[in-house]
């Protein structure tokens, strides 16, 4: 399903470029992570270019990222995968509405799959 | 002169090889544009002097348009170079001065595209044509 | 003043059907200047012309001017004209009023109304027109390549040929550059070195070749047809002419642990070397810095053993001055560092490669004689794996490689997965591929037998991190195909490596004043139309210096260079275009702005005195502009402050004048 509204909003976000992608995969091919991900990382920079998101936003596979930027700093075009992965979190936040993030509402919330990255990020940018 | 017969007087500068002849491309093609625009041949964009764009205005010109090869296309490597940076400054010096921004304006015609010199002289002249009659730097001495 | 006469032309209805002739020839005998107007059906008919000559001579014209097509037309024939009428044939101009007015206009009164209008601004300019006359300027019947790989090779042995002296700089102590160390060539696989050797061998025994190896251009004074150059020979502490090249010295040199580079460091050459045994000239070279003798004067033991009393450890650098009339850059490429991919553990495991050390690895005459080994324990690899694109094709903001693809790497990758499986077919090949990129003749074709015929597994996508792990490398991958990550236990990894510049071309470029693009590749005149001369007058391109380049692709811009050198070289005299910028002494403040801007390094300073009104003189930087190099663009005439610089043909008065013309 097109939404090019989310799209635009999402690159905005991320400050990405998907167009820039050649495509050579290195970012899934570098990703620590890979074999736990429904989508990958050079499938996140393809699916947001063509504007098929929502199954990305419905993707387990947004919690799986470890934010560790290993495609970041080994892409030849620049391209910035992860910061992909982190928009498209954000915009799954969003959606939601109204939910900021309280300290005491963490504990209830960690388990084994939820990366720490995921939450340090949440409280910079949610709990204000 | 009611505005329905204004005729604006059109300056184009045109470098000898890519849009002289493509202007000359224009006219095999029989591709019209308003008889307003008078082109003076130059070797390249950069030989355009400011004080012939200058001198155009105070003599009574409506409307200066400098056309070169294509950025990275120039015969003389870097000549279309100079000229953008160069009419880059006139034309804000111009536009403080009080000539319309509309007036001036740098265009790539290359020697194949004649069809974009003729669009490109139509839209300005158009465009020109609505600002009116440029009296701003008329020098009135130089009227018979 | 000038006697203008004027000459209107129908060209049958193309201008007489829009513009009303006899009116504009009318308006046009008022102006001022004018003594003769008329029109004719075709002026550029035999008929028109000679009407040209005769109205010439009838009225004394010194000015003509020509209502007709474009300029891009017939200025050629009408000055041509004139020069038969005994005028300068630049005291011609045209007005355009058929391209630019009856072509382009549908109203009789408007057209014939612009048609006047541009005749009167042709007349303004010609009115201020002068005689011009071409300069023309000897040319030196010699030669210089710089480089001595295949591309300079080519070119020299092309020249050569011809009949013309040439002269070869290189900077390795032999000629043959990257092609020398090469195993065999795509897509025909025949051996370098089998169709390389001859031609150096051709080179050495041409009698119109000089080889100045082990030297470099130190500086380039003149232009076109003119150049003066130093060339600056490095002591190699063996005098070239006795030299014998038998190796004695190379076997009994007691400081073998020399990294060779000719093997790219992958096995140890002595202290006193011939880099490979078809060099040419086949002469050796001390290498300064490991030399125990010239280093301490501890040694000698090369002088006692050569029978020729070639050794010279006295040696000094030799400066030689030489006049050209042109230069060809011939200066190749390089494999880039791998020092900023950590990622594929270049500088961390022996076994990683680059595609030109593994050239070596498989080379007859290299360091392992031909045997498939690996660097770190000499045993036969069993799984290679091929990174493609390592450093091509990046992005220019992420500053780690080059932009552009390098162009050959598909195919010596293709090359190198074919002949490995065909030597060792028990060895699996892997190829990590973004694109195949396969455009030239055979290529494709090849590139299929690798994987049909061979089973090289061609993987799309790329290789995201090599760790070294125990004696094998741990390969992570991904497979954009099959949507997979994949993890290999390699052997070796081979990295194909982006291509760049030499370094030593920025530098040439600087003396050449030779224009390049932003990766240090020289620049041609023009891309399509003049892709083998640089837009300097006299420096011509040959090979990867202007962009990357496979072989055949070189071998033909080679020859190119030379068909434009032998073009250049067969003139006695060069004449100009006088169209050219000049400058007046009287208002030059020496101040270099026209310098500056100038593309092709025409203007030069020179002191100047001036007598003063006081019967004193006084010396001034003034700008000289040098018509021989001047291409006439005109840029120094606009950057020029005080007014000093004007272009002939097109000068400032006669520019303005058209305006006034025009806007009158």
């Amino acid at each position: 399903m097109n939404n090019p509204y989310l799209q635009e909003e999402l690159l905005k976000m991320s400050g990405v470029n998907p167009k820039k992608c050649m495509k050579c995969g290195k970012c899934s091919a570098t990703c620590p992570a890979y074999d736990e991900m429904e989508y990958h990382p050079h499938q996140f920079v393809s699916m947001v270019n063509s504007g098929d998101i929502e199954p990305l936003m419905k993707s387990q596979s947004l919690y799986k990222c470890l934010s560790c930027f290993a495609c970041i700093e080994r892409c030849p075009r620049g391209v910035e995968p992860a910061k992909l992965v982190e928009a498209v979190r954000l915009a799954v936040i969003k959606k939601q509405g109204q939910n900021h993030l309280k300290a005491d509402a963490v504990p209830t919330m960690l388990d084994e799959d939820t990366p720490q990255q995921l939450l340090v990020s949440a409280f910079r940018k949610y709990s204000k | 002169m009611s505005m329905s017969e204004y005729k604006p007087l059109i300056v184009a500068f045109c470098c000898n090889w890519c849009s002289y002849a493509g202007a000359d491309l224009a006219g095999n093609n029989r591709l019209c544009y308003p008889a307003d625009v008078k082109i003076i041949r130059v070797p390249c964009s950069c030989r355009v002097n400011p004080m012939f764009i200058l001198r155009a205005f105070q003599r009574g010109a409506d409307g200066v348009i400098i056309c070169g090869c294509h950025p990275g296309d120039c015969h003389y490597t870097s000549g279309n170079y100079y000229t953008r940076r160069r009419m880059a400054t006139l034309f804000s010096m111009l536009d403080y001065l009080g000539i319309e921004k509309e007036r001036t304006r740098v265009e790539w015609v290359s020697a194949a595209e004649g069809a974009k010199f003729a669009a490109t002289m139509n839209d300005f002249v158009e465009t020109v044509a609505a600002l009116g009659e440029n009296k701003r730097l008329e020098d009135l001495r130089c009227k018979k | 003043m000038q006697r203008v006469g004027v000459f209107v032309c129908w060209c049958g209805s193309n201008i007489a059907g829009t513009v009303d002739v006899q009116a504009v020839s009318d308006a046009l005998a008022n102006e001022p200047g004018v003594v003769f107007s008329t029109n004719y059906q075709y002026m550029c008919s035999q008929a028109g012309q000679d009407m040209i000559i005769d109205a010439v001579k009838e009225h004394n014209l010194t000015g003509i001017v020509v209502c007709s097509c474009s300029p891009r037309m017939h200025e050629a024939t009408f000055r041509k004209t004139a020069a038969a009428a005994g005028l300068n044939p630049y005291m011609v101009e045209i007005a355009n009023i058929r391209e630019q007015c009856s072509w382009v206009h549908k109203d009789m009164a408007t057209g014939t109304e612009k048609a006047i209008i541009l005749g009167k601004a042709a007349i303004a300019k010609v009115n201020l027109n002068a005689p011009l006359t071409p300069g023309q300027s000897p040319v030196t019947k010699r030669a210089l390549v710089i480089g001595g790989g295949i591309a300079g090779i080519q070119t020299a042995l092309d020249i050569a040929d011809a009949g013309f002296p040439v002269d070869i700089v290189e900077k390795n102590p032999t000629i043959g550059g990257k092609m020398a160390q090469l195993d065999k060539t795509f897509p025909t696989l025949d051996c370098a070195a089998c169709i390389l050797t001859p031609k150096m061998v051709d080179v050495a025994q041409n009698e119109n070749i000089r080889i100045f190896s082990y030297s470099e251009v130190s500086e380039i004074k003149g232009f076109v047809g003119n150049f003066d150059v130093t060339i600056k020979k490095n002591a190699r502490y063996v005098k070239e002419d006795i030299c014998t090249g038998c190796g004695a010295c190379v076997d009994k040199c007691p400081m073998k642990k020399v990294p060779n580079e000719f093997n790219l460091g992958m096995d140890n050459r002595s202290a006193i070397y011939i880099p490979f045994a078809q060099a040419v000239p086949k002469v050796a070279t001390i290498d300064p810095n490991s030399c125990n003798m010239l280093k301490n004067g501890k040694c000698g033991l090369c002088a006692r053993v050569c029978t020729a009393g070639a050794i010279d450890y006295t040696q000094k650098d030799e400066f030689i001055n030489e006049k050209y009339g042109a230069i060809v850059v011939a200066t190749g490429f390089n494999p880039i560092s791998m020092d900023k991919f950590d990622e594929f553990a270049y500088n961390r495991s022996k076994d990683v490669i680059t595609s030109l050390e593994f050239e070596r690895l498989t080379n007859a005459a290299g360091p392992t004689a031909g045997h498939l080994e690996r660097p770190s324990d000499g045993k036969s690899p069993k799984t290679i794996v091929f990174v493609q694109c390592v450093g091509s094709r990046c992005d220019a903001c992420a500053q780690k490689g080059k932009e552009y693809c390098s162009k050959i790497c598909c195919m010596y990758t293709a090359k190198h997965a074919m002949l490995t499986r065909d030597k060792y077919p028990d060895t699996e090949v892997y190829v990590f591929y973004i694109d195949v990129r396969t455009p030239g003749k055979n290529f494709d074709e090849f590139y299929r037998r690798a994987v049909e015929e061979y089973g090289v597994k061609y993987i799309k996508g790329m290789v995201g991190k090599v760790t070294p792990e125990g004696d094998k490398l741990k390969v992570q991958a991904s497979d954009l195909i099959e949507n997979k990550q994949l993890h290999i236990d390699a052997d070796l990894v081979v990295l194909a490596a982006a291509i760049e510049p030499d370094k030593s071309a920025r530098p040439l470029a600087t003396m050449l004043t030779a224009s390049m693009d932003t990766n240090d590749f020289f620049t041609e005149a023009h891309p399509k139309l003049r892709p083998v001369e640089s837009p300097t007058a006299g420096v011509f391109l040959s090979g990867a210096c202007q962009g990357p380049k496979d072989i055949p692709e070189t071998v033909s811009q080679a020859s190119a260079a030379a068909s434009k050198v032998i073009g250049l070289l067969v003139k006695d005299k060069l004449t100009g275009n006088p169209c050219v910028a000049h400058s007046n002494e009287l208002m030059c403040n020496g101040c270099s702005s026209c310098e500056r801007v100038c593309p092709y390094g025409a203007i030069t300073y020179e002191d100047k005195e001036f007598r003063m009104p006081d019967r004193t003189t006084k010396t001034r930087r003034i700008a000289v502009v040098n018509p021989a190099v001047c291409q006439g663009c005109g840029a120094c005439t606009v950057a020029c402050p005080s007014g000093a610089m004007d272009l002939n043909g097109f000068t400032s008065k006669q520019i303005m004048a058209e305006v006034d013309a025009i806007c009158r």
